[in-house]
């Protein structure tokens, strides 16, 4: 599994980030966590509100962030 | 009833002379801190709500390809109910234009988005009433209207930074939330929004409270009044750098006002504050060259001046 987390670096963007990496270590998860920041990288998903949480190639959801509790469920 | 708490609290507990400045001052203080945290908490989480079923996706496909007027108007609306962040300033404004939005119709949503803003409403109705808060917003969307009518005409498309034209952009799917979905989001962007702005309403209020117990009435009728032709354009400079403290902003020009600073100067005052600001100029620069960047800032700036005049001179 991979979890990207899209932003450009705002503070919800970082909030977003540390959120997923304590999901994945409470869950003891293998899931690979990956920030992306490249605009280019950003705009291929079509996200147009950052932070946003892609899975695996899909969009999860954008322009939120989440608890960790929440991301544990989508894992 | 919240006045009779402040009155109760300052006047009764403390046991401070109504008729004392300090006394005064406190309870205005009391006072409109409740007044707007109560505002703020009931229309930041309604607001929040409704914006969770318009996610900038779905405002992108409703604007893609509109003509000018038509486009500028329904973006200067889409504006209000968009949730909009200057962090995510860019990917917005790259997702709209390849999409097919025309670049007037994109500034028009740029401008809106940051200037009609819940806080500044709120703030509005609750110190000034809310007919002032309806003139900000006629005059507000006015504004992002004309302004990007203007800067369409101008045909600036080859001052966009070339590297947004060839961006391959990905349609993702928009994301339905259900209520249940909504009601948390709408909490957690209540309590985000309050726990960042409260410290600027509790500052604000209290300076305006200060301002509104001890300077004496008609102290500014001089330098900020109606007759004097450069406080407008003045009051926009000074607006420029106060970006996005709308809130800690909006109290303290309410004291000035009632000290004798012009509506027009108000009004110009606050649209500087919310649609212009120095980090979204330096996050959009990203995406435009200079000559765009500048005439935008240009033409907003002017229509802003022009708003602060026109009110100064009918009101």
């Amino acid at each position: 599994m991979k979890i990207e987390v899209l932003g450009t670096g705002c503070a919800k963007c970082k909030t977003l980030y540390d959120a997923v990496q304590s999901a994945v270590k409470e869950k003891g998860s293998e899931a690979e966590v990956v920030k992306v920041e490249e605009i280019s990288k950003i705009m291929k998903y079509g996200v147009m509100s950052t932070p946003a949480l892609v899975i695996d190639g899909k969009v999860i959801f954008s322009g939120k962030t989440a608890t960790s509790a929440e991301i544990q469920r989508l894992l | 009833m919240l006045k009779q708490f402040a009155d109760y609290l300052v006047f009764t507990l403390f046991s401070l002379q109504p008729s004392s400045r300090s006394g005064e001052a406190l309870d205005f203080f009391i006072y409109d801190t409740l007044k707007i945290f109560l505002l703020l908490t009931v229309i930041i989480f309604v607001v929040a709500i409704i914006r969770s079923s318009f996610p900038p996706e779905r405002t992108k496909r409703l604007l893609s390809h509109k003509r000018e007027y038509v486009g500028n108007i329904l973006a200067a609306l889409l504006g209000i109910v968009t949730p909009f962040c200057s962090c995510s300033a860019v990917p917005l404004f790259i997702g709209f234009v390849e999409s097919g939005v025309p670049l007037g119709v994109t500034f028009s949503f740029l401008i809106s988005s940051p200037m009609v803003n819940e806080v500044a409403l709120i703030m509005l109705w609750g110190l000034f009433g809310w007919k002032l808060a309806l003139i900000y917003i006629g005059t507000g969307l006015l504004v992002a209207i004309v302004a990007g009518i203007v800067i369409g005409k101008l045909k600036m498309e080859r001052y966009v930074q070339d590297y947004v034209w060839e961006m391959q952009v990905g349609n993702c799917e928009i994301t339905v939330m259900t209520f249940r979905e909504k009601l948390d989001y709408a909490r957690e962007y209540t309590l985000g929004l309050l726990q960042k702005i409260w410290p600027y309403v509790v500052v604000g209020v209290g300076l305006g409270a200060f301002i509104h117990g001890y300077v004496p009435a008609d102290f500014l009728v001089k330098w900020a009044g109606r007759d004097n032709p450069f406080a407008v354009p003045v009051a926009v400079a000074l607006g420029v750098p106060l970006y996005s403290n709308a809130a800690g902003v909006i109290p303290i020009v309410q004291a000035l006002m009632e000290k004798g600073m012009a509506i027009g100067t108000v009004l110009a005052f606050m649209m500087a504050v919310t649609a212009l600001s120095l980090p979204e100029a330096i996050i959009l620069k990203n995406v435009l060259k200079t000559r765009l960047l500048a005439t935008f800032f240009g033409i907003v700036a002017t229509a802003i001046v022009i708003v602060g005049y026109l009110f100064n001179a009918i009101l």
